[in-house]
């Protein structure tokens, strides 16, 4: 059938037709393209250039002015002014020079401003609106008003401009806006979003701000204009309006939100307070913070690198994306663990000698403190380790984590912020997951030993503390936290509530809880916290935590002589008052030492900020015995 | 030094100059383009300016890789994306009622995209390795290994995708030497058909007819190039506003970046689909008929390089190659327009998207290889300009 010999030459030739076949077909197809081009550009061209020049319906997008929020007592955290501009439009102004200066006799013009406006210039093409001037006051406004029609080109345009009141105050919490970019772009393309951002250039970055971006943006408006053929508007056609955006009222109080944040005194930290009947957020810091306004119209360049290199890291929001070992104040837990799982009664006691031996290594209590007879009561209030390490005989890893896992540590909080990290709860899983080498995969006991005293491979946010400490409080209802406590429609003066939400109930034995509440209250009296609620007059629950994040081997710890940046963390996780718990927190400072020292007078004054009545205006006292009220 | 100079010389000969020199044209005239479709300012054209530099790197990498080591890596490659088609089914991501990504966490990839590669290189690939024992079967076989794909691509769906993939492995089979005792009465049928189309419109686009095999939405894109005034502010806008578009450039074009319709907004897609109408309102008919000769020049050089590759696998994939990127260029200008319905078909070198610019370098890499790769040494005098093939 094939002469072999020649077959290559001859696939060669018969290929060599089939691509002149093709070449012609090639041909073809260009000249039909040629011809339908030639028809519309030459034969069409004077009919289609004149729909082209009376193509007038210009549809334009009306943006919505964004939602407003505000705390739970009213105090506004983000709003929006009205800001007049001065937008020209090149391709309309014959003279760009001229304009200028006769501009110049009706509205101020600095240097700067004309540099800038050249800049725009010069990136922009000639049909789009430049931006000369914002911030016209309305004197100037009014003027040129007057005098639009010598300036054909110029228009004068009200924009919604965003404000943070509260500067750095809470910031993390309220986020800020920012220019949308090519990855928000995609988002909003993927969830068919994208047509209700015409027309505006913002959206929603970080926190509040972005998680509710829904809400806040609103439903954008469409104008038909009949335009002239160069894109100037003459008169409106139809016009759908916009729907502004809901305002959003935070659960939390701004007022103890700034008791709060000083209380840090420049420290870096974090701390979450939360009310334990319902899941609402009362106080969020993250410390440093940083102010939201430089996002408004764009960061300049040198804010944002101080603000991006910083060792301080002011941007991170620190409560659900750093996590920490949380050292002593998990201690409760693994107590309620002990009971819970039946592997140590509540009045069951231990001899602590002041350290632990495991195999050959030997665990010590901070400072080697000896306590003797030590009961679950006891090992709260003087905080002794041996206690705990000794319960690694007991209970195995993974029945901590079972155990531990709807409290949410090593889970999301579910609170509505982007971004929450999930921290690391261990068990045999995670580790398995965790490392490749087989070695490292497996579970050794003396991990559990440290695990046991919140140490070793534990990693939580302080969110993660806070909403446990408010489910221990409460005695086992898992609310889900909650920043946002109502969203006002526009143009609706009644809020509708965001509804409490219990995600799960944990299953705990009221007495092996009030065994736990009873020693964390003994705590605040003749424990480690004695000193900072020296005098209070209520009754506080906590517990104080020193989190090592340097290992000594045994050597004594001076905090003088370690790197600032390695010394202890101190922690603390309470709740008050003792009995019926309106408030549940717990605060981190970083580096900052002992617990007792630092993070517990921090507790103390959120708790007095909260229970006591402060010398604040009538309005303010009412409007917080509402909100009381309401929380219970 | 020497091997310096060897190294370097090696790289150098593994680029095909004349086809180089068009690249480098269509890839400036994208830009230039993108440039005014963008208004100037906008992150697009940046984007783009990049998504070029690493097409061009990756378009030169494939063509350092000899065409024997692209033949032996074709099955895999056809295993992997269809491996990757089958698991969008499963866990693809869905956005617009189409699920065609997967998401890999740092990448969302498009497995279709790869196949349009994939499977001519397996077909030139398959067809070498039958070279000289040949019989009907293998075609069969073909077209076979190019319904699996296809049917994938199909249910996601993406119609256009499909037809492209399928009209790739055509190509080869084409080349192969299908006999024109079938596609002389295949062609006859679809224009007869094309016909009666045209020429039943009315009934065929009344809302209760059904249309079987297409889905509504195709359904409405055929309807409205039949007769795009039917519903001129829905989707027969899109074809409206291009022909104004290119129809109100004229000879000469309305100037860069001075055409009302593409500034004012008026022509929908002016970065992905319908960035042709862009460019010719703005540079008018000597602009696009420039533009139509830059793109016959390619795929001229195609042909030419796929008519002078020493083995089956070379000629059949660049062949193939080259006839897929010539209806790339047909069918999306002839979309805008007003000749095709409107498919979702980028314009090769000029719409927006890093994928596609991808693909489309590959296919000029692969085109590289097979043309500097030559195992026999050619007459000198066959290896300079475009020669007859």
């Amino acid at each position: 059938m094939f002469d072999f010999k020649s077959a290559s030459q001859r696939a060669r030739s018969r290929f060599g037709l089939r691509a002149w076949v093709a070449a012609l077909v090639v041909l073809l197809a260009f000249a039909l393209l040629g011809w339908r081009l030639w028809v519309l550009q030459v034969q069409e061209h004077p009919g289609l250039l004149q729909r082209a020049d009376s193509n007038r319906t210009a549809v334009v997008p009306i943006p919505p002015r964004r939602g407003e929020i505000v705390d739970r007592r009213g105090e506004v955290l983000a709003r929006n002014y009205l800001s007049y501009t001065l937008d020209v439009v090149p391709a309309q102004v014959d003279s760009m020079d001229d304009l200028l200066s006769e501009l110049e006799q009706v509205v101020t013009l600095s240097e700067r401003q004309i540099r800038q406006f050249d800049r725009r210039l010069r990136e922009s093409g000639p049909f789009t609106e430049v931006l000369l001037r914002n911030d016209l006051s309305d004197t100037e406004a009014a003027y040129f008003a007057a005098q639009a029609f010598r300036f054909p080109g110029v228009e004068l345009k009200a924009r919604w401009v965003r404000q943070y009141p509260q500067g750095q105050s809470a910031a993390h919490v309220v986020g800020y806006i920012g220019r949308i970019s090519e990855r928000d772009e995609s988002a909003l393309r993927a969830a068919d979003a994208l047509g209700n951002y015409r027309g505006t250039d913002i959206i929603g970055k970080k926190g509040v701000e972005k998680s509710w971006e829904s809400r806040l943006h609103g439903q954008t408006g469409i104008e038909s204009l009949e335009v002239t053929a160069r894109g100037r508007p003459v008169r409106s056609l139809h016009r759908l309006d916009p729907v502004p955006g809901g305002d959003l009222v935070l659960s939390l109080d701004m007022r103890l939100q700034r008791v709060a944040e000083q209380a840090f005194e420049g420290q870096r930290g974090a701390l979450v307070a939360i009310d334990p009947n319902n899941g609402e957020i009362l106080a969020f810091v993250s410390q440093p913070s940083f102010d939201p306004n430089l996002f408004v119209d764009g960061i300049d360049h040198e804010s944002w690198r101080a603000l991006n290199e910083s060792e301080d890291n002011p941007l991170i929001t620190r409560p659900v994306y750093g996590t920490y070992p949380i050292g002593s104040t998990y201690k409760p837990f693994v107590a309620l663990a002990a009971m819970a799982l039946g592997k140590r009664g509540p009045d069951e006691e231990i001899y602590d000698p002041g350290f632990y031996e495991m195999g050959k290594t030997r665990f010590r209590n901070a400072g080697s403190i000896p306590y003797g007879r030590v009961d679950a009561h006891k090992s709260l209030v003087v905080s002794s380790d041996v206690y705990y390490y000794s319960l690694a005989e007991l209970i195995t890893i993974d029945a901590l984590h079972d155990f531990m896992k709807p409290f949410s540590f090593g889970q999301p909080t579910g609170i509505d912020l982007v971004g929450e990290r999930r921290g690391i709860l261990p068990s045999r899983d995670w580790k398995i997951a965790a490392f490749r080498d087989p070695e490292q995969q497996r579970w050794y006991p003396g991990e559990t030993v440290s695990v046991l005293i919140g140490q070793g491979y534990n990693a939580f946010s302080l969110m993660q503390l806070a909403q446990a400490t408010a489910v221990l409080a409460n005695g086992g209802t898992y609310y889900k936290p909650r920043l946002v406590k109502a969203v006002r429609p526009s143009g609706e003066s009644i809020a509708q509530d965001v509804d409490a939400e219990i995600m799960h109930e944990i299953d705990l034995d009221p007495e092996m809880v009030e065994t736990v509440r009873n020693a964390l209250a003994e705590v605040t009296k003749v424990g480690t916290a004695r000193r900072a609620f020296a005098g209070a007059p209520y009754d506080a629950a906590g517990k104080t935590g020193t989190i090592q994040l340097f290992d000594l081997k045994g050597s004594k710890y001076k905090a003088e002589e370690v790197d600032e940046r390695l010394r202890d963390h101190s922690a603390f996780m309470g709740f008050a008052p003792a009995q019926n718990p309106t408030i549940a927190l717990a605060v981190l400072v970083e580096n900052a030492g002992w617990g007792s020292a630092v993070a517990a007078p921090i507790a103390r004054t959120v708790f007095d900020a909260w229970l006591l009545p402060q010398a604040d205006s009538p309005i303010d006292a009412l409007a917080k015995s509402d909100a009381r009220q309401s929380a219970r | 030094m020497i091997s310096i100079f060897n190294w370097l010389l090696r790289v150098l000969r593994a680029i095909d100059w004349p086809l180089l020199l068009i690249v480098a044209c269509l890839s400036g005239a994208g830009l230039m383009v993108m440039y005014s479709a963008v208004g100037g300012t906008d992150w697009r054209y940046a984007d783009q300016s990049r998504y070029v530099v690493l097409a061009l790197v990756v378009m030169w990498l494939v063509a350092l890789v000899p065409p024997a080591w692209l033949a032996r890596l074709a099955p895999v490659a056809y295993g992997v994306a269809l491996a990757l088609l089958v698991a969008v089914v499963f866990v693809g991501d869905t956005s617009k009622g189409a699920t065609r990504w997967l998401d890999l966490g740092f990448i969302r990839l498009q497995p279709s995209e790869i196949m349009k590669i994939a499977l001519p290189l397996l077909l030139a690939w398959y067809f070498q390795q039958r070279e000289g024992k040949r019989n009907p079967l293998d075609y069969i076989i073909a077209v076979a290994l190019m319904a699996v794909p296809f049917a994938l691509i199909v249910t996601q769906p993406d119609l256009g995708t499909a037809l492209l993939v399928a009209s790739a492995g055509f190509f080869v089979m084409y080349f192969a030497g299908l006999s024109f005792k079938l596609l002389i009465p295949v062609a006859v049928v679809a224009v007869i058909g094309l016909g009666m189309v045209l020429a039943n419109e009315d009934t065929l686009c009344a809302p209760e007819t059904d249309w079987v095999v297409l889905q509504d939405y195709q359904k409405g894109r055929v309807c409205t190039l039949l007769d795009p005034t039917k519903d001129p502010l829905g989707k027969g806008f899109h074809t409206i506003q291009s022909t104004i578009a290119v129809g109100s450039g004229g000879l000469y074009g309305r100037g860069f970046m001075q055409g009302t319709q593409a500034q004012l907004d008026f022509i929908p897609e002016r970065t992905t689909d319908f960035v042709f109408a862009v460019f010719a309102e703005e540079f008018g008919l000597y602009g696009s008929l420039s533009l139509l000769f830059l793109f016959l020049l390619l795929i001229a050089r195609g042909l030419v390089i796929a008519a002078r590759a020493d083995n089956t696998f070379g000629r059949l994939a660049a062949g193939s190659l080259t006839l897929v990127l010539f209806v790339y260029v047909f069918v999306n200008i002839g979309m805008v327009i007003g000749l095709l319905p409107v498919v979702g078909v980028p314009l090769p070198f000029f719409s927006y998207g890093g994928t596609a610019l991808l693909t489309l370098a590959v296919a000029l890499g692969v085109l590289m290889s097979i043309s500097t790769h030559q195992s026999l040494p050619l007459p000198s005098n066959a290896r300079t300009g475009f020669g007859s093939p």
